[in-house]
């Protein structure tokens, strides 16, 4: 279980998190959504260890991430996959050897025992075929599922997906989401999916945080926060352009300013 | 902004970009076992850093080298001493041409090639995802480039001046007849091993420090952007300009100043 409490952080001057606790099942599907700029990925960032914060504590499998030393949180994160927005492949490295890549510097497994492994995982998400291909060869979808069978070489516990449907078409989107359903549930993963899409987020997910100004702004089931009273949690839920969260930037009055001097920006 | 609190900001900056290069520094010099360990990567980069800019420094070295030769014959001849151009040649080259051109050619090629990987790497988040598999990009990526850049340029330097040396037997004995028999007879017993080939060697070491530190410190401490990246590669060339200039200058003054 991944455990954060009363966990603040800031970027600069600026506030990211402001007291902020959630609780990760094990091997359930999290889902950690908010507007973009509320720090999802910094969420994620911090859970492995990446970035430190101001105060408050993130406990992965009971161990406080933030007080391990290197080797110790090296070890740790070999348990926690991560599957980067941009897919993060090693861009000099085939996908069979992307995939490879961390079996070999971990383990001192012979060749022929690495290539089935290798060949297993890419079998699991479609592209066994394409082992020969380098990462500039791959489309958006493909080079997400090579990073998806990368993060699932060590065989870890949890893997945590950070913004997984951005910029997808829709066939590649419903085999992202199919697969990360089906990996869950057949390794009995622990997942933790940041996004702001919100439908597909919300046909997978078991449990939704959604994040905005520094706080929890709401939490449950889909099905809850579909149903949520909340005005916020309703114009995010519902993807509704006004609301709490006004179209609007703050401006000063629009007729004012349509007639404001030509020059004045 | 007043102008002393301009000079004290600036000077802050820098004091504490100093202070973040050395601790990367001699963080990489921790990872030089990790390096030696794992000779395959060491390889790769030498050849990546080094052996893909041999063309560049051969063919700089054959017109550099020839230019000497022309000048020097007509330098020489005023004082009809065209027989000393072997010695000209050789002790410009392994002194300071070899040196430092090697090490310009050299910041420009491969320096701001490294610059831009590591920037590039950074950008995309491969650093990040080697750090999320436990694997620690310092002693997979920094380091073996570092140590790669160290062993590459004297040896570049080197050839940069053999070829230099046949540059200037080119232009000068074979183009305007200067004695074959002065040119390496004169050379072979003027050129001193420590004097001038160990020192030149010494300098190199120094650039080939200064370049790589330089170069990878600058691709790590990118802006993740193209304008970022773009930015940090246009100081990786500039800084180690001043950096080879200032440093040749010293030690040529530590080497030969008092001579």
């Amino acid at each position: 279980m991944i455990s954060i409490r009363n966990l603040t952080f800031s970027r600069g001057d600026r506030k990211i998190f402001d007291n902020i606790s959630l609780e990760i099942m094990p091997h359930k599907i999290t889902a950690i959504m908010g507007p973009s700029g509320t720090g999802k990925t910094t969420l994620l960032k911090l859970i492995g260890g990446q970035l430190k914060p101001d105060s408050g504590t993130i406990l992965v499998d009971q161990q406080n991430v933030h007080q391990l030393s290197r080797s110790a949180l090296y070890k740790l994160r070999k348990k926690m996959g991560m599957l980067f927005q941009s897919g993060a492949l090693l861009t000099d490295m085939s996908v069979y050897d992307n995939i490879a890549f961390p079996i070999r510097e971990h383990t001192q497994l012979p060749e022929s025992i690495i290539r089935t492994l290798v060949l297993l995982k890419l079998n699991a998400v479609g592209l066994r075929g394409a082992r020969h291909l380098m990462p500039n060869e791959l489309s958006g979808g493909m080079a997400r599922r090579v990073a998806m069978a990368r993060a699932l070489a060590l065989d870890p516990g949890t893997i945590m997906y950070d913004e997984p449907f951005t910029g997808q078409d829709p066939i590649s989107l419903g085999v992202l989401i199919k697969l990360i359903q089906t990996l869950n549930q057949t390794l009995h993963l622990t997942s933790i999916v940041v996004s702001h899409d919100v439908q597909e987020t919300a046909s997978i997910a078991d449990y939704i945080y959604l994040i905005s100004e520094r706080k929890i702004a709401g939490q449950g089931t889909p099905k809850e926060l579909y149903s949520s009273k909340s005005d916020w949690v309703k114009q995010f839920m519902h993807g509704k352009s006004d609301g709490p969260v006004p179209f609007h930037y703050p401006a000063d009055d629009f007729s004012s300013d349509l007639f404001a001097h030509n020059s004045a920006l | 902004m007043n102008f002393f609190q301009l000079i004290g900001q600036s000077s802050l900056k820098f004091l504490a970009k100093l202070g973040r290069s050395s601790l990367f520094l001699l963080s990489i010099l921790v990872a030089l076992g990790h390096t030696l360990s794992r000779p395959a990567l060491l390889i790769k980069q030498i050849y990546s850093i080094g052996a893909l800019t041999f063309w560049l420094i051969a063919i700089a070295g054959l017109f550099v080298g020839m230019v000497l030769g022309l000048q020097g014959v007509y330098t020489l001849s005023t004082f009809g001493a065209e027989s000393a151009l072997g010695i000209m040649v050789a002790a410009s080259l392994v002194r300071e041409l070899g040196p430092v051109v090697s090490a310009l050619l050299f910041a420009g090629r491969a320096g701001s090639a490294l610059t831009a990987e590591i920037g590039l790497m950074k950008a995309t988040e491969q650093l990040s995802a080697m750090e999320m598999m436990a694997i620690d990009p310092l002693k997979y990526i920094i380091a073996p480039r570092f140590f790669a850049g160290f062993i590459s340029l004297p040896l570049l330097a080197a050839l940069f001046s053999a070829i230099g040396v046949f540059g200037g037997y080119l232009a000068g004995v074979e183009l305007l007849n200067v004695d074959s028999g002065a040119y390496w007879s004169q050379m072979q017993s003027a050129i001193d091993f420590h004097d001038d080939i160990i020192n030149g060697i010494i300098k190199s070491l120094i650039f080939a420090w200064l370049i790589s530190w330089i170069a990878l410190f600058e691709g790590i401490d990118a802006v993740p952007t193209s304008a970022g990246i773009s930015r940090a590669t246009t100081r990786t060339v500039v800084n180690s300009a001043f950096a080879i200039l200032l440093f040749d200058f010293l030690l040529t003054a530590l080497m030969f100043g008092t001579s």
